[in-house]
Protein backbone atom coordinates (compact mmCIF):
# COMPACT_ATOMS: atom_id res chain seq x y z
CA UNK A 1 0.00 0.00 0.00
CA UNK A 2 1.22 3.34 -1.22
CA UNK A 3 2.00 6.36 1.41
CA UNK A 4 -0.68 9.01 1.31
CA UNK A 5 -0.35 12.01 0.04
CA UNK A 6 -2.90 13.14 2.53
CA UNK A 7 -0.09 15.00 4.47
CA UNK A 8 -0.22 18.03 1.92
CA UNK A 9 -4.01 19.23 2.59
CA UNK A 10 -3.71 17.81 6.63
CA UNK A 11 -1.30 19.76 7.49
CA UNK A 12 -2.97 23.26 5.77
CA UNK A 13 -6.22 22.39 7.14
CA UNK A 14 -4.53 21.62 10.97
CA UNK A 15 -2.53 24.84 10.47
CA UNK A 16 -5.71 26.97 9.64
CA UNK A 17 -7.51 25.01 12.19
CA UNK A 18 -5.15 25.97 14.68
CA UNK A 19 -5.23 29.38 13.25
CA UNK A 20 -9.25 29.83 13.12
CA UNK A 21 -9.72 28.39 16.20
CA UNK A 22 -7.39 31.16 17.67
CA UNK A 23 -8.41 33.88 15.85
CA UNK A 24 -12.21 33.56 14.51
CA UNK A 25 -13.31 34.13 18.46
CA UNK A 26 -11.71 37.21 18.14
CA UNK A 27 -12.31 38.06 14.70
CA UNK A 28 -16.30 37.68 15.61
CA UNK A 29 -16.10 39.90 19.00
CA UNK A 30 -14.14 42.65 16.78
CA UNK A 31 -17.13 42.27 13.97
CA UNK A 32 -19.54 42.57 16.29
CA UNK A 33 -18.71 45.84 18.23
CA UNK A 34 -18.15 47.53 14.58
CA UNK A 35 -21.15 46.39 13.65
CA UNK A 36 -23.07 48.47 16.89
CA UNK A 37 -20.95 51.43 15.55
CA UNK A 38 -17.89 51.53 17.96
CA UNK A 39 -15.25 52.26 15.51
CA UNK A 40 -11.55 52.10 17.26
CA UNK A 41 -8.73 54.36 15.90
CA UNK A 42 -6.92 50.90 15.18
CA UNK A 43 -9.87 49.69 12.98
CA UNK A 44 -10.25 52.33 10.76
CA UNK A 45 -9.94 52.61 6.96
CA UNK A 46 -6.43 54.61 6.66
CA UNK A 47 -4.91 52.00 9.37
CA UNK A 48 -6.39 48.73 8.06
CA UNK A 49 -4.72 49.93 4.51
CA UNK A 50 -1.43 51.34 5.92
CA UNK A 51 -1.66 47.68 7.89
CA UNK A 52 -2.38 45.94 4.42
CA UNK A 53 0.14 48.01 2.56
CA UNK A 54 2.98 47.04 4.79
CA UNK A 55 5.13 43.72 3.93
CA UNK A 56 4.57 42.12 7.33
CA UNK A 57 0.68 43.07 7.23
CA UNK A 58 0.25 41.64 3.79
CA UNK A 59 2.25 38.38 5.30
CA UNK A 60 -0.28 37.96 8.14
CA UNK A 61 -3.32 38.87 6.19
CA UNK A 62 -2.13 35.87 3.60
CA UNK A 63 -1.26 33.31 5.73
CA UNK A 64 -4.74 34.09 7.56
CA UNK A 65 -6.62 33.93 4.36
CA UNK A 66 -4.91 31.06 2.56
CA UNK A 67 -4.90 28.58 5.58
CA UNK A 68 -8.65 29.96 6.83
CA UNK A 69 -9.42 28.76 3.04
CA UNK A 70 -7.71 25.57 3.09
CA UNK A 71 -8.68 24.40 6.60
CA UNK A 72 -12.76 24.98 5.42
CA UNK A 73 -12.32 23.04 1.93
CA UNK A 74 -10.71 19.80 3.87
CA UNK A 75 -13.41 20.26 6.48
CA UNK A 76 -16.09 20.43 4.32
CA UNK A 77 -14.87 17.07 2.51
CA UNK A 78 -14.83 14.77 5.83
CA UNK A 79 -17.88 16.99 6.72
CA UNK A 80 -19.49 15.64 3.70
CA UNK A 81 -18.06 11.97 3.59
CA UNK A 82 -19.30 11.87 7.26
CA UNK A 83 -22.67 12.97 6.27
CA UNK A 84 -23.21 10.29 3.60
CA UNK A 85 -22.13 12.29 0.42
CA UNK A 86 -20.09 9.47 -1.76
CA UNK A 87 -18.54 11.73 -4.11
CA UNK A 88 -15.36 12.33 -2.01
CA UNK A 89 -13.12 13.30 -5.10
CA UNK A 90 -15.24 15.74 -6.93
CA UNK A 91 -15.88 17.45 -3.35
CA UNK A 92 -11.89 16.90 -2.93
CA UNK A 93 -11.50 18.51 -6.49
CA UNK A 94 -13.97 21.33 -5.82
CA UNK A 95 -13.09 22.18 -2.31
CA UNK A 96 -9.35 22.72 -3.08
CA UNK A 97 -9.77 24.61 -6.76
CA UNK A 98 -12.00 26.90 -4.29
CA UNK A 99 -8.86 27.27 -1.37
CA UNK A 100 -6.45 27.19 -4.58
CA UNK A 101 -7.97 30.28 -6.28
CA UNK A 102 -8.67 31.67 -2.80
CA UNK A 103 -5.22 31.51 -2.41
CA UNK A 104 -4.24 33.10 -5.48
CA UNK A 105 -6.56 35.97 -5.41
CA UNK A 106 -5.31 36.87 -2.12
CA UNK A 107 -2.07 37.19 -3.30
CA UNK A 108 -3.01 39.06 -6.19
CA UNK A 109 -4.96 41.23 -4.56
CA UNK A 110 -2.92 41.54 -1.72
CA UNK A 111 0.27 42.78 -3.82
CA UNK A 112 -2.20 45.18 -5.41
CA UNK A 113 -2.40 47.44 -1.89
CA UNK A 114 0.06 50.15 -1.66
CA UNK B 1 -30.04 -6.39 49.07
CA UNK B 2 -32.96 -5.47 47.11
CA UNK B 3 -33.79 -7.12 43.51
CA UNK B 4 -35.10 -5.43 40.37
CA UNK B 5 -36.59 -7.08 37.95
CA UNK B 6 -35.46 -5.67 34.53
CA UNK B 7 -36.20 -6.98 30.45
CA UNK B 8 -33.43 -7.90 29.38
CA UNK B 9 -33.72 -7.43 25.67
CA UNK B 10 -31.16 -10.06 23.78
CA UNK B 11 -30.57 -9.82 20.09
CA UNK B 12 -30.23 -13.50 19.01
CA UNK B 13 -28.89 -15.29 15.88
CA UNK B 14 -28.73 -18.62 15.41
CA UNK B 15 -27.18 -18.80 12.19
CA UNK B 16 -28.85 -22.83 11.51
CA UNK B 17 -32.27 -21.60 12.43
CA UNK B 18 -32.88 -17.69 11.98
CA UNK B 19 -33.03 -15.63 8.94
CA UNK B 20 -31.70 -12.66 10.48
CA UNK B 21 -31.35 -11.61 13.88
CA UNK B 22 -34.23 -11.22 16.30
CA UNK B 23 -34.83 -9.80 19.90
CA UNK B 24 -35.78 -11.92 22.70
CA UNK B 25 -36.76 -10.50 25.96
CA UNK B 26 -35.92 -12.38 29.54
CA UNK B 27 -37.05 -10.73 32.48
CA UNK B 28 -34.30 -10.96 35.19
CA UNK B 29 -34.52 -10.44 39.24
CA UNK B 30 -31.02 -8.34 39.45
CA UNK B 31 -29.64 -7.68 42.83
CA UNK B 32 -28.12 -4.07 43.32
CA UNK B 33 -24.29 -4.74 42.51
CA UNK B 34 -25.28 -6.69 39.05
CA UNK B 35 -23.11 -5.60 36.48
CA UNK B 36 -25.11 -6.71 32.41
CA UNK B 37 -23.17 -9.44 32.83
CA UNK B 38 -24.33 -11.07 35.50
CA UNK B 39 -27.59 -10.60 34.03
CA UNK B 40 -26.99 -12.85 30.80
CA UNK B 41 -25.18 -15.01 32.97
CA UNK B 42 -28.20 -15.32 34.68
CA UNK B 43 -30.32 -15.86 31.73
CA UNK B 44 -27.59 -18.70 30.80
CA UNK B 45 -27.55 -20.38 33.90
CA UNK B 46 -31.90 -20.83 34.88
CA UNK B 47 -34.01 -19.28 31.70
CA UNK B 48 -32.06 -20.13 28.38
CA UNK B 49 -28.99 -22.12 28.13
CA UNK B 50 -28.92 -21.47 24.52
CA UNK B 51 -27.73 -17.91 24.45
CA UNK B 52 -24.22 -17.40 23.27
CA UNK B 53 -21.81 -14.33 24.20
CA UNK B 54 -18.25 -14.14 25.13
CA UNK B 55 -17.04 -13.46 28.31
CA UNK B 56 -14.13 -14.44 30.50
CA UNK B 57 -12.74 -12.34 33.32
CA UNK B 58 -15.49 -10.54 34.72
CA UNK B 59 -13.43 -7.55 36.04
CA UNK B 60 -12.86 -5.57 32.75
CA UNK B 61 -9.14 -6.89 32.29
CA UNK B 62 -9.28 -9.89 29.06
CA UNK B 63 -11.94 -7.83 26.92
CA UNK B 64 -13.95 -10.53 25.55
CA UNK B 65 -17.64 -9.39 26.86
CA UNK B 66 -17.83 -5.55 24.48
CA UNK B 67 -21.22 -5.57 23.20
CA UNK B 68 -24.07 -2.86 22.83
CA UNK B 69 -25.50 -1.95 26.00
CA UNK B 70 -28.39 0.43 24.80
CA UNK B 71 -26.95 1.30 21.52
CA UNK B 72 -23.59 2.20 23.19
CA UNK B 73 -20.76 -0.30 22.82
CA UNK B 74 -19.32 -1.00 26.21
CA UNK B 75 -17.66 -3.85 28.58
CA UNK B 76 -20.69 -5.64 29.67
CA UNK B 77 -18.38 -6.54 33.19
CA UNK B 78 -18.17 -3.11 33.60
CA UNK B 79 -21.48 -1.47 33.15
CA UNK B 80 -24.08 -1.72 36.31
CA UNK B 81 -27.42 -2.16 35.90
CA UNK B 82 -28.45 0.61 38.80
CA UNK B 83 -26.83 2.89 36.77
CA UNK B 84 -28.79 2.26 33.53
CA UNK B 85 -32.08 4.14 33.36
CA UNK B 86 -35.48 1.97 33.01
CA UNK B 87 -36.28 -1.48 33.55
CA UNK B 88 -35.38 -1.94 30.37
CA UNK B 89 -32.02 -2.71 28.86
CA UNK B 90 -30.93 -4.03 25.23
CA UNK B 91 -27.98 -5.78 24.54
CA UNK B 92 -26.93 -6.36 21.02
CA UNK B 93 -23.68 -7.82 19.47
CA UNK B 94 -21.07 -4.88 18.73
CA UNK B 95 -21.95 -3.22 15.55
CA UNK B 96 -19.61 -2.73 12.28
CA UNK B 97 -18.98 -6.44 12.94
CA UNK B 98 -20.73 -9.92 11.13
CA UNK B 99 -22.56 -12.02 13.72
CA UNK B 100 -21.16 -15.35 14.40
CA UNK B 101 -23.98 -15.94 16.81
CA UNK B 102 -26.38 -13.98 19.39
CA UNK B 103 -23.69 -11.38 21.29
CA UNK B 104 -20.69 -12.82 19.45
CA UNK B 105 -19.17 -11.50 16.67
CA UNK B 106 -16.78 -12.42 14.03
CA UNK B 107 -13.49 -10.61 14.94
CA UNK B 108 -11.38 -11.92 11.83
CA UNK B 109 -11.18 -8.37 10.04
CA UNK B 110 -9.48 -6.91 13.14
CA UNK B 111 -7.39 -9.88 13.59
CA UNK B 112 -5.68 -9.42 9.99
CA UNK B 113 -5.52 -5.60 10.92
CA UNK B 114 -3.64 -5.89 14.00
CA UNK B 115 -1.11 -8.31 12.97
CA UNK B 116 -0.64 -6.18 9.47
CA UNK B 117 0.70 -3.09 11.77
CA UNK B 118 3.37 -5.47 13.38
CA UNK B 119 2.56 -5.01 16.96
CA UNK B 120 5.74 -6.08 18.68
CA UNK B 121 9.30 -4.69 19.04
CA UNK B 122 11.04 -4.60 15.86
CA UNK B 123 14.75 -4.14 15.96
CA UNK B 124 17.69 -3.42 13.12
CA UNK B 125 19.83 -5.76 15.15
CA UNK B 126 18.69 -7.53 18.42
CA UNK B 127 21.02 -7.17 21.36
CA UNK B 128 23.10 -10.10 22.67
CA UNK B 129 21.43 -11.32 25.68
CA UNK B 130 24.90 -10.88 27.43
CA UNK B 131 24.66 -7.55 26.73
CA UNK B 132 21.54 -7.29 29.01
CA UNK B 133 18.66 -5.35 28.79
CA UNK B 134 17.03 -2.61 27.40
CA UNK B 135 16.66 0.14 29.84
CA UNK B 136 14.55 2.78 29.99
CA UNK B 137 13.57 5.61 31.93
CA UNK B 138 10.19 6.40 33.44
CA UNK B 139 9.65 9.08 31.20
CA UNK B 140 10.17 7.08 28.32
CA UNK B 141 7.58 4.91 29.53
CA UNK B 142 5.28 7.16 29.93
CA UNK B 143 5.43 7.42 26.39
CA UNK B 144 3.38 4.96 25.55
CA UNK B 145 2.31 3.04 28.89
CA UNK B 146 -1.33 4.16 28.16
CA UNK B 147 -1.59 3.14 25.01
CA UNK B 148 -0.50 -0.86 26.33
CA UNK B 149 -3.88 -0.83 27.96
CA UNK B 150 -5.63 -1.42 25.59
CA UNK B 151 -7.81 -5.22 25.75
CA UNK B 152 -8.54 -5.28 22.00
CA UNK B 153 -12.27 -5.14 23.41
CA UNK B 154 -13.21 -3.68 19.72
CA UNK B 155 -15.83 -1.16 21.36
CA UNK B 156 -13.63 1.79 19.29
CA UNK B 157 -14.73 -0.14 16.23
CA UNK B 158 -18.30 -0.09 17.14
CA UNK B 159 -18.38 3.67 17.66
CA UNK B 160 -16.14 4.66 15.05
CA UNK B 161 -18.12 6.55 12.65
CA UNK B 162 -15.14 6.15 9.80
CA UNK B 163 -15.00 2.45 10.29
CA UNK B 164 -18.87 1.87 9.59
CA UNK B 165 -18.10 3.94 6.46
CA UNK B 166 -14.72 2.06 4.79
CA UNK B 167 -14.53 -1.27 6.19
CA UNK B 168 -10.65 -0.79 5.22
CA UNK B 169 -10.07 1.44 7.73
CA UNK B 170 -7.48 -0.10 10.09
CA UNK B 171 -9.18 1.57 12.73
CA UNK B 172 -8.69 3.01 16.08
CA UNK B 173 -7.15 -0.11 17.97
CA UNK B 174 -4.56 -1.61 15.80
CA UNK B 175 -4.02 2.15 15.03
CA UNK B 176 -3.21 2.83 18.61
CA UNK B 177 -0.75 -0.51 18.75
CA UNK B 178 1.25 0.44 16.02
CA UNK B 179 1.79 3.98 17.81
CA UNK B 180 2.55 1.98 21.31
CA UNK B 181 5.02 0.48 19.65
CA UNK B 182 6.46 3.58 17.42
CA UNK B 183 6.59 5.34 21.17
CA UNK B 184 8.64 3.49 22.91
CA UNK B 185 12.29 3.85 22.90
CA UNK B 186 13.39 -0.12 22.35
CA UNK B 187 11.63 0.05 19.01
CA UNK B 188 13.40 0.84 15.59
CA UNK B 189 10.21 -0.34 13.14
CA UNK B 190 8.65 2.95 12.24
CA UNK B 191 9.52 2.85 8.74
CA UNK B 192 8.25 -0.39 8.37
CA UNK B 193 5.13 0.68 10.42
CA UNK B 194 4.67 3.62 8.33
CA UNK B 195 4.43 1.77 4.97
CA UNK B 196 1.18 0.29 6.84
CA UNK B 197 -0.31 2.54 8.59
CA UNK B 198 0.42 5.95 6.65
CA UNK B 199 -1.85 4.95 3.76
CA UNK B 200 -5.24 6.33 3.09
CA UNK B 201 -6.37 3.04 4.54
CA UNK B 202 -4.61 3.70 7.67
CA UNK B 203 -4.60 6.84 9.86
CA UNK B 204 -5.85 9.24 6.63
CA UNK B 205 -8.93 7.60 6.96
CA UNK B 206 -10.10 8.99 10.59
CA UNK B 207 -11.85 11.75 10.44
CA UNK B 208 -11.24 12.66 14.17
CA UNK B 209 -14.62 12.44 15.99
CA UNK B 210 -13.12 10.71 18.73
CA UNK B 211 -15.82 8.54 19.31
CA UNK B 212 -13.53 5.65 20.26
CA UNK B 213 -11.72 7.57 23.47
CA UNK B 214 -15.19 8.47 24.29
CA UNK B 215 -16.35 5.10 24.56
CA UNK B 216 -12.85 3.10 25.20
CA UNK B 217 -13.56 1.74 28.73
CA UNK B 218 -9.54 1.85 29.45
CA UNK B 219 -8.96 5.42 28.78
CA UNK B 220 -6.46 4.68 26.03
CA UNK B 221 -7.28 7.12 24.12
CA UNK B 222 -6.97 5.76 20.15
CA UNK B 223 -8.14 9.05 18.62
CA UNK B 224 -4.66 11.08 20.31
CA UNK B 225 -2.28 8.30 19.43
CA UNK B 226 -3.82 8.51 16.03
CA UNK B 227 -3.53 12.33 15.96
CA UNK B 228 -0.04 12.18 16.91
CA UNK B 229 0.69 9.46 13.89
CA UNK B 230 -0.97 12.18 11.46
CA UNK B 231 1.82 14.58 12.64
CA UNK B 232 4.95 12.62 12.66
CA UNK B 233 3.78 11.51 9.45
CA UNK B 234 3.37 14.71 7.58
CA UNK B 235 6.40 15.81 8.86
CA UNK B 236 8.30 12.74 7.43
CA UNK B 237 6.26 13.30 4.19
CA UNK B 238 7.21 16.83 3.99
CA UNK B 239 11.23 15.59 4.69
CA UNK B 240 10.52 13.35 2.30
CA UNK B 241 9.61 15.87 -0.12
CA UNK B 242 12.66 18.04 0.03
CA UNK B 243 14.89 15.19 0.01
CA UNK B 244 15.83 14.81 3.50
CA UNK B 245 13.93 11.44 4.09
CA UNK B 246 15.56 8.41 5.64
CA UNK B 247 16.28 5.53 4.05
CA UNK B 248 14.11 4.60 0.92
CA UNK B 249 12.32 1.57 0.93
Amino acid sequence: MARSNKPLVWSLFAAGGTLAALLVPALVVVTLVVAYGYLPAALDYQTMHAFAANWLGKVILFVVIALCLWHAAHRLRTALHGLGLRADKWVAKAGYTVAGLGTVFAIVYLLQIH
Amino acid sequence: MSHRTIDLEVMRYRPEQDDEPWVQTYKVPCEEDWVVLDALIYVKDNLDGSLSYRWSCHMAVCGSCGMMINGEPALSCKTFIRDLPGDVIRVEPLTNFPIERDLVVVMDDFIEKLQRVKPYIIRDESKPISEGEHRQTPAQLKKFKQYTLCINCLCCYAACPQYALIPEFIGPAALTLAHRYNQDSRDQGWEEREDVVATNEGIWDCAFADACSIVCPKHVDPASAIQQMKISSTLSWYKNLIGLGGKKR
